[in-house]
């Protein structure tokens, strides 16, 4: 069971949580061609390490918010605003750290 | 060196102790050069390199496993079979796999203990039953048996089942495809490897796909943590790995991996002779031929490499099968484990090259890829051998996600099984 700190709440059980999938990804322009769209709606780099995360307070305050999460440790690495950028510590951890181990 | 087994070797066996059976497969060191490597030692890879070997004539031929062969969902899995399928090339893909599962005991040689004890998939309300009936009527326009039942049906095949009014989650009807089951998923690597090897392709365990070697873009070989190998062509069947493999070789993947878990309680006498999946609780069961009822949940939904299931789910999970089985309440619970899945938007596989020349792949079932081991294999190696998709395979391509001829089988595949 993970325990997610929610923005507004605090440290809750994960049951209360829906993940959102991959955040930060930037909805191409209307004119994007096929490929772009593709990218866009399907195309993830799915990485054996860090990965950052969109999450909703579901069962609780209703609130989105950003993870950056191991997927292996599933160690939390910080939780940010839905509008922010990850904080720098985070942006200067390389994605996939753990390699293919 | 592999001696075939039959009634007369086991009894043969029998006077002799059992001490003289030879290794199913020999442990080989890699050669330098093959004409196929197969990175991915489950059962998508090793029946690729089988077929490879008996349909294509192929034999220099590797499978590379970086841990050792089955260990990863091919061991992992809750070993159901079907071909309940709603979309036509869906039903073509998973029916002929069904049909090769029908014979692969005798083709390898080896028990894969297939038991088509029917697989009953139940409906809990009116909306579930009209989507059953219209689920059912497509099956039935792809040629593959299906009865529909009503709840005195239900209760009939399954007297375990909570059909009382009073139930929490009560049952009015369902579908059961006879010829879905069950078999043994170790027996059916085994077996695949055991054949493959009889055929000359080198099984290489312990030994990891690190980097892709290339010629300007093409792929000429893989870097292992056993050397360098050199191929004509490499085919990737890695299931939640393959996003890893295709970021090593520099392209990626409508791929998401997740952990799918399942539990197996201490063996009782023979209660269930159906498997019965519940899509609308997440729930699905089935006892095994040693007595264990094998329980299986719905994914952790949240992207995991760690191979270990989340307590919430499995919390849910054994809520909704005790609440259709309050008699399995006093079970204990022997083992729990979880496998690593590829999840792709329209819940089908992937199946052909990849944009790298020379790199082929074989990914994306997700949460039910055990029945489609066969067919896996048998059309990721005629893509390696001639260069062209298999027929069965066609709709399965990668570009399906730039084009939007998605396959979506969501329903069919929404819970695991
Ligand atoms: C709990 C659970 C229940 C399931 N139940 C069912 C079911 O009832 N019916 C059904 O049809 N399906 C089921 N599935 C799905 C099914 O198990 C998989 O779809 C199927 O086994 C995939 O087979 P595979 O050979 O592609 O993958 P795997 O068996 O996972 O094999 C991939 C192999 O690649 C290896 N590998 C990874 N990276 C590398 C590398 N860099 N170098 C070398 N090797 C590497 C791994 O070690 C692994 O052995 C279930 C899955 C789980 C986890
Ligand atoms: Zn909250």
């Amino acid at each position: 069971m993970l325990r997610i700190r929610c923005i507004h709440c605090g440290p809750r059980d994960e049951n209360e949580f829906v993940c959102g999938g991959t955040s930060h990804l930037t909805r191409p322009p209307l004119g994007a061609s096929d490929g772009e769209w593709a990218e866009y709606l399907f195309f993830r780099d799915n990485p054996k390490g860090l990965h950052l995360e969109r999450w909703r307070h579901a069962q609780g305050c209703g609130a989105w918010f950003n993870l950056a999460r191991h997927t292996v440790t599933h160690e939390i690495l910080a939780v940010y605003p839905i509008t922010e950028r990850p904080p720098a510590i985070v942006e200067r951890t390389p994605p996939s750290a753990e390699g293919s181990r | 060196m592999t001696s075939g087994y039959s009634a007369w070797s086991l009894l043969r066996g029998a006077v002799g102790g059992h001490r003289h059976w030879p290794p199913a497969w020999p442990a080989v060191e890699p050669k330098s050069r093959y004409d196929v490597i197969v990175v991915g030692g489950g059962g998508h890879g090793l029946a690729t390199a089988y077929y490879l070997a008996k349909n294509h004539g192929l034999r220099n031929v590797a499978v590379v496993e970086r841990g050792w062969i089955g260990g990863g969902n091919t061991g992992r899995n809750t070993t159901i079979v079907r071909s309940n399928y709603l979309y036509p090339e869906s039903a073509r893909l998973y029916d002929f796999s069904l049909k090769l599962y029908e014979g692969l005991g005798k083709d390898l040689d080896f028990n894969i203990m297939l038991s088509q004890r029917g697989l009953l998939m139940l409906a809990h309300s009116r909306h579930d039953l009209d989507a059953m009936s219209r689920w059912a009527n497509a099956m039935r326009m792809n040629g593959i048996e299906v009865n529909l039942l009503d709840r005195a049906a239900v209760a009939n095949l399954v007297p375990a089942l909570d059909l009382s009014p009073r139930a929490r989650l009560p049952v009015i009807g369902g579908f059961l495809q006879p010829r879905g089951g069950t078999a043994r998923h170790d027996a059916v690597a085994w077996g695949y490897a055991r054949a493959a090897a009889a055929l000359g392709v080198d099984i290489i365990q312990n030994c990891e796909v690190r980097a892709f070697l290339k010629d300007g873009a093409r792929v000429t070989g893989v870097e292992t943590s056993r050397g360098r190998i050199q191929a004509v062509r490499v085919g990737i069947a890695a299931a939640g790995h393959s996003s890893v493999l295709a970021g090593l070789a520099g392209f990626r993947l409508p791929v998401t991996s997740y952990a799918l878990q399942a539990l197996v309680t201490e063996p009782i006498k023979p209660a269930l002779d159906t498997v019965v999946i519940s899509p609308g609780t997440g729930a699905y069961i089935s006892q095994s031929d040693k007595g264990g009822m094998v329980i299986g949940a719905m994914l952790d939904l949240f992207p995991s490499y760690a191979q270990r299931g989340s307590f919430a789910v499995l919390q849910a999970i054994l809520a909704s099968t005790l609440e259709m089985f309050p008699s399995f309440s006093r079970l204990k619970m022997l083992r729990h484990w979880a496998g690593i899945v590829d999840v792709v938007h329209d819940s089908s596989p992937i199946i052909g090259p990849t944009p790298v020349p020379g790199l082929y792949i074989n990914c994306g079932w997700g949460t039910g890829g055990f029945k489609a081991i066969p067919v896996g294999g048998w059309t990721l190696a005629h893509v390696l051998a001639t260069g062209e998709n298999h027929p069965l395979a066609e709709a399965f391509q990668l570009e399906r996600f730039v084009t939007g001829r998605l396959v979506d089988e969501a329903a069919a595949s929404g819970i695991a099984h």
